[in-house]
């Protein structure tokens, strides 16, 4: 146990709770604006035929596979002093992470709402607007009509976010005490060659990301009973 | 539309009143360091900063980057001082008006580690340009940082020296990471391979495996840091003033002391030097 006497005294000098607490609040603060912003996007792409429509279908789905280090790069060369929105001076703020980040996660909820909504757009399309619903109503019934699915989609968003590391790295610095977050303090732990700590870190971050996950299907699954 | 509206309004005031998240309007007592690996990774700055900050209440954001991302950082705007390790591209940052001076504040030694096996017999020696020059004839795999840090800058400058093109052993013996000092570390224990190291990363370093320090001594391996506060005139900011009471503190006789009292395992990783340049 003597190998993770790393662990215990980071957890023991509450600097450990600090770094969860910004991990958690940057993760979750970035799906929470990708899921405000992608499941109504998603929905809608089904629901409407406008031009355009497949173009943005297609973006979304190509972009699943974004890459954080550019969406990092990109941001930060925005974000930067000398850039057109250095006046905002959130780079290297936890602000500049949640951006960052939402951008990442934007388009995974975006695809796989989407993808949910298609189907149920072709099965309860018709009945829904023979009830008298317009368009713009449908939208909501539909997230909720498929709310596991779309509860997927937003955990796929969240686990994008929690484990990413090379976006936040660029836009966030990885400053003590104010961006550091349990994803770069585990590169750093590596790059000190502190590898049991880095491993020990890395077993809580999937502790909490299983623990939000089962917590969000809890509740979802008591409301649909 | 009006809710959407309201949500997406909703979302960026949530954006930009994040915990500090805007530094334009943060006080002017947080400043922004940006400084190589080697401060940061042996624990240095964490344990004189709070010394620092406990006097003047100005608190110091490290940013931990290689000497050349630390300088790019700062000519953009992005840092209020940098505090770095590679003479020619200091000079080349105040040459074009960044900043009007340096100060050292601290120096150390550069050494050579590798595999206790030492395949190319360099163990014992005190000349990194005759101990490269086996490296390269034995063609046993060397780690290089790539990542134009001070440290990749003086590997550069020793290679130089003997005449050698390392490139010419790129993707066989010659193992260009582009990382940090720890990768750079890590790499070489495991493979295993020689490398050129700080002497405080490695005396902080956790991860040695088979590496031992096989060539120190040479003057040519002197690792000189230097604190280097920003021009008003090409960056006027509300901080410079506060980096400027830092800049003074790491040469003051107070932060000189903090410096040279740090020890990782009894041994000083650090000289101060404000006083007598090396």
């Amino acid at each position: 146990m003597d190998k993770f006497a790393g662990l215990s005294a980071a957890l023991a000098s509450g600097e450990l709770w600090q770094i969860i607490a910004l991990s958690l609040t940057v993760s979750l603060s970035a799906t929470a604006a990708a899921a405000i912003l992608g499941l109504p996007l998603g929905v809608a792409l089904a629901i409407w035929h406008f031009p355009g429509r497949h173009f943005l279908i297609l973006a979304a789905n190509a972009l699943l596979g974004l890459p954080p280090a550019v969406v990092g790069l990109a941001l930060y060369l925005l974000l930067s002093g000398s850039g057109p929105l250095g006046f905002l001076g959130l780079l290297f703020t936890p602000g500049a992470m949640v951006l960052a980040q939402a951008v990442l996660a934007l388009p995974i909820v975006t695809a796989l709402a989407h993808r949910a909504a298609e189907d149920l757009w072709a099965g309860y399309g018709d009945a829904l607007m023979d009830l008298g619903a317009n368009k713009l109503r449908a939208v909501p019934a539909l997230i909720a009509m498929g709310r596991l699915s779309m509860l997927t989609a937003v955990l796929a968003g969240f686990g994008r976010t929690v484990s990413e590391v090379g976006a936040i790295l660029v836009v966030g610095g990885n400053i003590a005490g104010y961006t550091r977050t349990m994803t770069t303090a585990i590169v750093l732990e590596t790059s000190k060659g502190d590898l049991p700590l880095a491993l020990g870190l890395g077993l809580v971050l999937i502790g909490l990301t299983v623990m939000i996950s089962a917590a969000a299907f809890g509740l979802a699954g008591r409301s649909s009973a | 539309m009006r809710r959407i509206r309201r949500w997406l309004f909703a979302l960026l005031a949530a954006l930009v009143t994040l915990p500090g998240a805007n530094a334009a309007d943060a006080p002017t007592n947080t400043i922004r360091l940006a400084t190589t690996t080697s401060l940061d990774n042996s624990g240095l700055l964490g344990a004189i900063l709070p010394i620092f900050t406990k006097e003047t209440s100005i608190e110091v954001h490290v940013l931990a980057q290689g000497t050349g991302q630390a300088l790019d950082t700062a000519r953009r705007g992005d840092a209020d001082l940098v505090l770095v390790h590679d003479p020619e591209a200091e000079e080349q940052f105040i040459a074009e008006g960044h900043a009007t001076a340096r100060r050292q504040i601290a120096w150390n030694d550069f050494v050579i580690v590798g595999p206790g096996a030492d395949p190319a017999h360099i163990a014992g020696g005190h000349d990194a340009v005759a101990a490269l020059t086996k490296i390269a004839e034995a063609k046993v795999p060397f780690v290089s940082r790539g990542d134009r840090s001070g440290t990749h800058a003086l590997e550069l400058r020793l290679w130089k020296a003997a005449g050698i093109d390392p490139k010419n052993g790129s993707g066989n013996w010659y193992r260009d990471i582009g990382g940090g000092m720890g990768q750079a570390l890590n790499t070489a224990a495991a493979m295993p391979a020689y490398t050129l190291s700080d002497r405080g990363t490695w005396l902080s370093f956790k991860n040695k495996g088979p590496l031992a320090v096989l060539v120190e001594g040479d003057p040519r391996l002197i690792n000189r840091y230097d604190v280097i506060v920003l021009n008003p005139d090409k960056h006027p900011g509300p901080r410079l003033a506060a980096a400027h009471r830092l800049a003074e503190w790491l040469i003051s006789p107070e932060g000189q002391k903090a410096i040279g009292d740090y020890r990782v395992e009894g041994e000083q990783l650090f000289h101060p030097s404000a006083a007598s340049p090396r």
